[in-house]
C-alpha cells in the first residue's frame, strides 16, 4: 500500500485515461532531453544507411531521402521522464518504405545517431506502420534540438526509443542494448506497462 | 554501471526541511533500504492522494552519497502540480514514495578524478552540488570548477555552503547574476558567455569532463559554447529540464 501524502490533492487532467499511460502527465510544451550537446549536421554530407544483416546496405543522401514517399501522421508521445504530449503531427518516411524489398533474417535493429547515441528495438516494432524516420514536425523542418534533420519515431514505445539525429539502422539477429538500455533503463520500454527501468 | 537490484518503490519520510530561497527548499528524506547513489543521479518521487490518485516526478539528488539521508531540492514551478505541494505544504513526518537511484550518464565520482567543469543554471545546481559535497566528503583535491548562473543572490542555492567549500585546494566557484548582481559586485554578471567559461577554465586541452545542468535553453546555450571553445562533445554531459508541469 502506498502511503498517503498528507494534504496532496494533485491536479487531475480531464484527458481520456485511455490516452495517458500510468505515471505520466500531460504537457502542452515540447521538452528537450538528450545526454550531450546538440550535434551539428551538414545536410550536404548527411546520409541515412540501413546495414547489418542485409543482402546489400542501402544509403540515401538528404535529397534522396526527401524524395521517398512521406506520410503525415498524428500520434501521442510519452517520455520516460513522465511527460506525455498528445496529438503531435509529423511527416516522415515509414520504415516499411525504407525496408521495402530488404531480405533479412534479423529480428532486432539498432539505431545509430550523430553524437554516438544508440537505441535497440525489435524489428517487428518498427515495421507494420508503427515507425517512421521523421523530418518534419507540425509542418516545419524538424529543429535540431528535437532531433533534426531526421529522427526515428516509434510512438508506441517510450520516446527515448525515437532516436534523435538518426544516421544508421543496423539490422541484427541478436539484441544489443543501446545507450540508455545499458545504464538501467528498460530494454523494451512500453509506456502502457510502465517499463521505465530494467526491473519494471 | 551495473544495476544492483530491482528498482522498487520505497516509503520516504520527510526528516527535515530547509528553506533555500523564497521559491526553493530542500527536503531531507529518510528512506529505509535506500541502496545508495552516485553523485549526479536522480530519484523518482510518487505522491498519493487520499482517493488513490498518484503523480510522479523526477528530482536530482543534492546530497552526497556519503550523507546519511537522501536530499532533494525542489524549486517551485508556477502552475505546477507536485512542486507547490513539496515547496509549500509538505512538512516533516509527511510521506511519499521514491525509487532510484536513476541515471548513470550524468554522474561523477572522485575515483574518476578531475578535471571537471560544472555549469549550473538555477536549480540545475542540485546534482552538481551532490558532486561537490561528495568531493568534500572524500577530501578530494580533484580539479573542479563550478560556474553558477542565478538571477540574483536571493535566488542562489547553497551559496554559504559553497563559500565554505571553496578554500579547499582544487575547487573554484564562480557566480554570474543575470538580473540583479549585488551592490559593488565585481564578479560575473549576465548570461553565461565564452569569456566566463574561459576565465573559469580549464580549457579543452585539459580535456575536462563537463557537466551542464539547467533549463533546456540554458543547457543548449552552454553546451554550444563549450563545443565552440573546442571541448570534445563526448566529454560534455547534459541534463536538461523543462519548466513544465513540475
Amino acid at each position: 500500500m502506498a502511503p498517503i501524502s498528507r494534504g496532496f490533492r494533485g491536479r487531475r487532467s480531464d484527458v481520456d485515461p485511455g490516452r495517458l499511460p500510468p505515471g505520466q502527465y500531460l504537457t502542452p510544451d515540447f521538452p528537450v532531453l538528450s545526454a550531450g550537446p546538440t550535434p551539428r549536421t551538414d545536410l550536404a554530407t548527411w546520409t541515412l544507411t540501413i546495414d547489418g544483416a542485409v543482402d546489400e546496405p542501402r544509403t540515401w543522401s538528404w535529397d534522396e531521402f526527401l524524395a521517398l514517399p512521406s506520410e503525415t501522421f498524428t500520434v501521442d508521445i510519452h517520455c520516460v521522464t513522465k511527460w506525455s504530449k498528445l496529438d503531435t503531427t509529423w511527416t516522415g518516411v515509414s520504415l516499411d518504405a525504407l525496408l521495402d524489398g530488404v531480405e533479412t533474417e534479423a529480428e532486432f535493429v539498432v539505431a545509430w545517431c550523430d553524437g554516438d547515441y544508440t537505441t535497440n528495438l525489435p524489428l517487428e516494432d518498427v515495421t507494420g506502420g508503427r515507425a517512421w524516420v521523421a523530418h518534419t514536425y507540425d509542418g516545419e523542418p524538424l529543429e535540431a534540438e528535437h532531433g533534426g534533420p531526421a529522427r526515428l519515431l516509434v510512438p508506441h514505445l517510450y520516446f527515448w526509443k525515437s532516436a534523435k539525429w538518426l544516421r544508421r539502422l543496423t539490422l541484427r539477429p541478436d539484441d544489443e542494448p543501446g545507450f540508455w538500455e545499458s545504464v538501467g533503463y528498460h530494454n523494451y520500454g512500453d509506456p502502457w506497462r510502465e517499463q521505465r527501468y530494467w526491473s519494471d | 554501471m551495473t544495476p544492483r537490484g530491482p528498482l522498487v518503490w520505497r516509503t520516504a519520510t520527510i526528516g527535515a526541511v530547509k528553506e533555500e530561497t523564497p521559491h526553493a527548499r530542500t527536503l531531507s528524506l529518510e528512506v529505509p533500504g535506500w541502496p545508495g547513489h552516485r553523485a549526479g543521479q536522480h530519484v523518482d518521487l510518487r505522491l498519493t492522494a487520499e482517493d488513490g490518485y498518484q503523480a510522479q516526478r523526477s528530482y536530482s539528488i543534492s546530497s552526497a552519497p556519503e550523507a546519511g539521508s537522501v536530499e532533494v531540492t525542489v524549486e517551485l514551478v508556477d502552475d505546477g502540480e507536485v512542486s507547490p505541494y513539496l515547496v509549500e505544504d509538505a512538512r516533516p513526518g509527511d510521506q511519499f514514495e521514491v525509487r532510484g537511484p536513476i541515471g548513470g550518464h550524468f554522474s561523477w565520482s572522485v575515483d574518476e578524478g578531475g578535471p571537471v567543469v560544472l555549469v549550473a543554471g538555477g536549480s540545475g545546481l542540485a546534482p552538481l552540488m551532490s558532486m561537490l559535497r561528495h568531493r568534500a566528503a572524500r577530501a578530494s583535491q580533484a580539479d573542479a570548477r563550478l560556474l553558477v548562473s542565478a538571477r540574483s543572490p536571493r535566488d542562489a542555492l547553497y551559496r554559504d555552503e559553497l563559500e565554505e567549500l571553496e578554500p579547499r585546494a582544487g575547487l573554484l566557484v564562480a557566480w554570474t547574476f543575470t538580473r540583479e548582481p549585488p551592490p559593488g559586485w565585481l564578479g560575473f554578471a549576465g548570461r553565461v558567455d565564452a569569456e566566463m567559461l574561459t576565465a573559469v577554465g580549464p580549457g579543452p586541452q585539459a580535456r575536462p569532463r563537463c557537466f551542464v545542468c539547467g533549463p533546456t535553453p540554458f543547457v543548449e546555450h552552454v553546451a554550444n559554447l563549450l563545443v565552440d571553445a573546442g571541448h570534445d562533445p563526448h566529454l560534455i554531459h547534459a541534463e536538461r529540464f523543462g519548466p513544465t508541469g513540475g
